[in-house]
């Protein structure tokens, strides 16, 4: 069946078993997503074919075939294990876009370690929250961003080992190592731990509206829904060259920047850089990408920089566009065909589903500024938050799921009040609201909840609110979203102030900063308001969706529970 | 090095480097797409320089290119200094 020519057809037929057996998979059996994205390949006679073409911003560049994934990331997985590492404890991995990233997803699944991928941009406060909750073993890191390590560490008593991929010898201090990793001698033989399919595998921490972030706990079953997720949707063939701009810090960069295109055997490039329209030009022309993942946070950036950028490079090489991280507005979808001379795909999932669950599908009708159809093997609705009954065509309702899809976390860490909290009415319920219409094609909405989507990134305001009352000025916060052309939404927070700070713009810039470096530059405030005092109910609770529909000129909806409007 | 470009590079070095990650950067440093400081980030910096300079400088024109060196941040507000 060519799953670009008739999507109903091959929804009709699918079967998650079918995935399993196109990949070798017996049920009951050994599974290992490291072992998948290298070792099988080898055996299919891919040995010699480039897996990552990599480069960095100073033109620093490197090709790795995936014989060198199979036996480097042997490599690092035998010198974990020497270093007293085990199976199931989790390995952080807090880098740039560098090799060694890469490479240690691959190394730390293998020896059948749980890797948990953060963002290298996470202040101190983000990255003690995820490295305490989920009681980190050991932290893979470079000499730029160990100095935050290091000051976090007294204060992380399962942290036993922190490992510098870049540093000499001596330039690491008591309870860390350094790690050249590719001038050890590679080990041919390693022995792949017994994982099966529901042995964890990865942990990815996302926000939510109340609490600190959680960990998403996915398994090694995963691997059969990222396999033809992203062979079916991207569209991924045996001579693509790949470009995922998403960093492996967020699940997109572990889905799809590593998991489905080397479990496809696909050759992807990575550029380790910021964002600059002229270069990234440069990149697909020079690297002939044919399909390119990316989000419309830099789709939007992309637009603004304008299609004379576009015309000026040879980009026909492109094939096949997607993008994911929030909704895709069609203004963006229309350009998009216009200089590319095709569309962008959105896909529409999120950490907790672990791969694309609604999605444009290659050859299928596009229209702009929807989400597209389920995948096949998903079952999808919208449903009545109250009491999970799927609503009639055309109704906003909330993206709901059926529960058993490969990739489907399998809890939050510590926290299966969390987790169980996600289910209503035998659905998983997503947190967004769309309807459906008369094609079956999903439109978005809008949140159900507080989190705030920045750049693609969903951000909670409790961690926000909670770090903003550790300033000395501060006396109440909220953290609500504020829209914005380029990024869809940003954080915006009111503030009121403890006596003694008179409100002021150098004050706000401070407060800014200060939330910057304890989280993240994403979770940083663009503006903060300082008010008299915050809309709260009578018992006291902050009711952020009054300052959220104020932002959006939307209505405020029922204000009689208020004790202060 | 004139009073402006000391005052980027200063803000650059104080607010989003390490102690000791400075020595290398100047102001032709390539900080967003060289990776030292994510675009987010700059969202400060142009609060900084609009208030420091009295200027207002458009969201359109605050763009990850002309934010990526302190060569480049000076001739944005060197621009909106003179009224561009």
């Amino acid at each position: 069946m060519d799953h670009r020519r008739d999507y109903d057809a091959c929804r009709q037929g699918f079967t998650w078993e079918s995935v399993e057996r196109e990949l070798g998979y017996e049920p009951g059996g050994p599974l290992n997503i490291g072992w998948h994205c290298s070792d099988r390949i080898c055996r299919l006679g891919l040995a010699a074919k480039p897996a990552l073409l990599w480069e960095d911003h100073r033109g620093e560049r490197r090709t790795y075939t995936f014989d060198d994934l199979r036996l480097l990331s042997n490599t690092l997985a035998a010198w974990l294990q020497d270093r007293g590492l085990g199976a199931g404890e989790r390995i952080c991995l807090f880098m740039d876009r560098v090799p060694e990233l890469y490479l240690g997803f691959l190394g730390v699944l293998k020896m059948g370690g749980i890797v948990q991928p953060l963002f290298s941009a996470f202040g101190e406060d983000s990255l003690w929250t995820r490295l305490d909750n989920a009681g980190t073993a050991a932290i893979i890191t470079q000499k730029k961003h160990v100095k935050k390590v290091r000051r976090l560490r007294e204060r992380l008593p399962d942290l036993r080992l922190v490992i510098v991929v870049d540093a000499a010898e001596d330039e690491v201090q008591p309870g860390e190592a350094a790690l050249a990793l590719e001038a050890l001698p590679r080990r041919e033989d390693f022995t792949v731990a017994a994982t099966t399919a529901e042995t964890p595998s990865v942990l990815h921490y996302t926000s939510g509206t109340t609490g600190q972030p959680k960990g998403a706990q996915h398994v090694h079953y995963s691997l059969i829904a990222q396999y033809i997720t992203a062979k079916w949707v991207l569209d991924l063939r045996s001579d693509d060259i790949y470009w995922c701009n998403a960093d492996p810090g967020w699940v997109t960069g572990t889905s799809y920047g590593i998991i489905g295109p080397w479990a496809n055997g696909v050759t992807q490039a990575v550029l380790d850089a910021g964002f600059n329209s002229e270069k990234w030009y440069e990149f697909i022309e020079r690297q002939r990408i044919t399909v390119w993942y990316s989000a419309p946070t830099a789709i939007r950036l992309l637009m603004r920089d304008g299609a004379d950028l576009v015309r000026a490079r040879d980009l026909s090489c492109l094939r096949h566009l997607c993008s994911v991280g929030e909704p895709l507005n069609a203004e963006a979808v229309v350009w998009s065909q216009e200089a590319f001379g095709k569309p962008f795909h959105d896909t529409y999932w999120q950490t907790e589903t672990g791969c694309m669950v609604i999605t444009n599908w290659p050859g299928m009708k596009v229209k702009p500024g929807s989400m597209g159809k389920p995948f096949p093997g998903i079952t999808a609705s919208v449903v009545d938050p109250v009491t999970g009954e799927p609503l009639p065509q055309g109704r906003v309702g909330l993206i709901a799921l059926k529960p058993g899809w490969p990739s489907q976390i399998r809890g939050y860490w510590k926290n299966p009040a969390g987790y169980a909290s996600k289910f209503v009415g035998g659905w998983y319920i997503c947190g967004d609201r769309a309807s459906i219409d008369s094609d079956g094609y999903y439109w978005f909405v809008g949140r159900d909840d507080d989190v705030i989507n920045t750049g693609g990134h969903l951000v909670g305001p409790f961690e926000i609110e909670s770090a903003l009352l550790e300033h000395a000025a501060v006396a109440e916060s909220a953290a609500v979203a504020k829209p914005d052309p380029v990024n869809m939404e940003v954080v915006k927070a009111f503030v009121t102030l403890k006596p003694g700070y008179p409100a002021s713009d150098d004050l706000e810039l401070e407060i800014m900063n200060f939330i910057r470096k304890k989280l993240s530059p994403l979770a940083m405030p663009q503006e903060i308001e300082f008010v008299a005092e915050l809309p709260k109910t009578r018992s006291g609770k902050i009711v952020r969706r009054v300052l959220r529909a104020r932002e959006f000129n939307e209505p405020v909806g029922d204000l009689s529970t208020l004790m202060n409007d | 090095m004139d009073e402006l470009r000391k005052a980027i590079l200063d803000y650059v070095i104080h607010e989003y480097l390490e102690d000791g990650d400075a020595d290398d950067v100047t102001t032709t440093t390539q900080l967003i797409s060289g990776g030292i400081v994510d675009s987010f980030s700059m969202v400060s910096l142009k609060r900084f320089l609009e208030k420091k300079y009295q200027i207002s400088i458009p969201d359109r024109d605050a763009s990850p290119e002309a934010f990526d060196t302190v060569e480049s941040i000076a001739a944005l507000v060197e621009r909106f200094r003179k009224g561009n």
